[in-house]
């Protein structure tokens, strides 16, 4: 329980996932499922970078011309992050377009009912 | 770390999952979004706390900014924004 | 002619590739479309009947997801402690690119010398990603002969009609005086990507959110005075070659900075660090693009 507290990051970015996971499964909004897709991205990110961080250290900028390992948190994590951002936004502009194609022809946004449709569509 | 900074940052953490249960509960779609915004800027602010500013500039500029105005794009083109103009 | 007909595999590769019918012996799978017998379990625990049964999927769902965050909450206190220096991730691989980034790399910011330099490649695959993203939208949304309704055609019309008004004053003006500084500040924040915080995917967005931001005051026919659908590909394109060739150089002189050509100068000036400062820009430039391209497709359903 005490190791819980101290990994504080960690244990958010989980329960942050799980949300994210029940928010996709639970929600009948499509749109609803996307943030609760997007809040998932999230969660992955945070905890990348919560494996990089050190305490006492600075970010990864060169200051006072200081050249040792031992005084700059780990770039790793921020690199891979830096473009998973990027990724979530075209993943996200992309599902959204499906969104709204999906409305031009069922005309709702509500899971099952475009469900239901779709079997009528396939049953004649 | 001090523990002023570390009460900071878990209040912060604290913000986030209140935030993610709050797009869940919430039955508005336009109120979904909003929080959605509140919760990437509070996630800017923690990239800060973990030392990588690169990431708070491009948090900031994508999840509060690009994100969300695609989001309510497509709550306008799919009638979904009750009580303004488009409504 | 079918392809079962054709003797030679070339003929049946050249009938495959112009197009001509792939099935061969098509009959034996069109006779076999009946649906097979489900097994005894399956009837009664299908998906179809658990999705049906709405109290028993949320259930479900809840459960499920309770049960995956205890797991992952449990691993969670098996994991090293948060903000020590000897964890296993603060490896040999960090400290390569700390200690030896700017003698090898020439940038002061580690993180862009890292994804600019030593992981280019991967920066440009994801490059490529927000290109393929935008061209996935365009084939959604764009409206042609196919992707059309008069209700939609309405609604931007009105949506013009609100745009030549002078209702939005206020935004009018105020997007003239900030749009330019939001770009101008996108722009520092891409030519410093090497030297401070930032650089091509943050920078880039910065200039992308003020064109949007330019294009919601003014109305988007404003804005394809002076960018359209060919200047977005021209840009995206230009920049796309750029970079490969930037890249190809490096590789085939032998990746590794020796017989390098570019000179690195001396760290912290601002046209230093070789190649870094021009993938930022086209980096930069390809994500701006992205962004309005996403904004415009998406209100207007053209850029």
């Amino acid at each position: 329980m005490n190791h819980l507290a101290t990994n504080f990051y960690e244990a958010a970015s989980v329960i942050l996932f799980g949300i994210g996971f029940m928010n996709l499964l639970l929600q009948n909004n499509l749109i609803k499922k996307f943030i609760g897709l997007n809040i998932m991205d999230t969660a992955v990110y945070l905890f990348l970078a919560a494996k990089g961080y050190i305490f006492g250290r600075v970010a990864p900028i060169l200051t006072n011309g200081v050249v040792d390992a031992d005084y700059y948190i780990n770039p790793v994590p921020a690199g891979l992050v830096l473009t998973g951002i990027v990724v979530s936004v075209s993943v996200t502009a992309f599902s959204l377009a499906l969104v709204q194609r999906l409305y031009k022809h069922y005309g709702t946004l509500n899971m099952d009912e475009i469900m239901k449709l779709s079997r009528e569509e396939e049953g004649e | 770390m001090s523990t002023m900074s570390t009460v900071i940052q878990v209040i912060l953490v604290l913000f986030l999952i209140a935030s993610a249960i709050g797009v869940s509960v919430t039955g508005n779609l336009f109120m979904a979004v909003i929080i959605f915004m509140g919760y990437s800027s509070i996630m800017a602010i923690i990239w800060l706390f973990l030392e990588s500013p690169d990431l708070a500039i491009t948090e900031a500029a994508v999840g509060a900014g690009v994100d969300s105005v695609l989001f309510f794009l497509t709550l306008k083109k799919v009638h979904a924004l009750k009580g303004t103009r488009e409504g | 002619m079918a392809l079962s007909e054709k003797k030679s595999f070339w003929q049946k590769l050249k009938a495959w590739i112009d197009g001509e019918e792939i099935l061969i012996n098509a009959d034996k799978y069109i006779s076999t479309r009946e649906k097979p017998e489900l097994p005894h379990f399956a009837k009664h625990f299908s998906t179809e009947n658990v999705r049906s049964n709405k109290k028993l999927y949320r259930l479900m769902s809840v459960f499920v997801s309770l049960v995956f965050i205890g797991i992952m909450l449990i691993t969670v206190t098996h994991l090293p402690t948060f903000g020590e220096a000897s964890n296993p991730s603060n490896n040999e691989v960090a400290e390569r690119y700390l200690e030896q980034g700017i003698e090898e790399t020439g940038a002061i910011n580690f993180v862009a010398g890292m994804i600019l330099d030593y992981r280019a490649f991967d920066t440009f695959g994801e490059s490529n990603v927000l290109f393929l993203a935008v061209i996935c939208v365009v084939m959604l949304l764009k409206r042609d002969s196919k992707n059309i309704s008069a209700a939609e055609d309405q609604e931007n019309a009105e949506d013009d009609v609100f745009d030549m008004e002078d209702l939005k004053l206020i935004l009018k003006k105020g997007s003239k005086t900030i749009a330019p500084l939001v770009i101008l500040y996108g722009i520092y924040v891409v030519l410093n990507g090497h030297l401070s915080p930032g650089g091509g995917f943050s920078g880039g967005s910065i200039i992308g959110a003020g064109l949007i931001l330019y294009s919601a005051a003014n109305g988007q026919k404003k804005m394809q005075t002076f960018f359209t659908f060919r200047t977005f590909t021209l840009i995206s394109v230009a920049c796309l070659l750029t970079y490969c060739g930037c890249k190809s150089y490096s590789f085939f002189t032998g990746a590794n900075h020796v017989g390098y050509e570019i000179p690195k100068g001396v760290p912290g000036a601002i046209l230093s660090s070789g190649f870094i400062l021009p993938l930022n820009i086209c980096v930069g430039l390809i994500v701006a693009c992205t962004m309005y391209g996403f904004y415009a497709l998406f209100t207007k359903g053209e850029i």
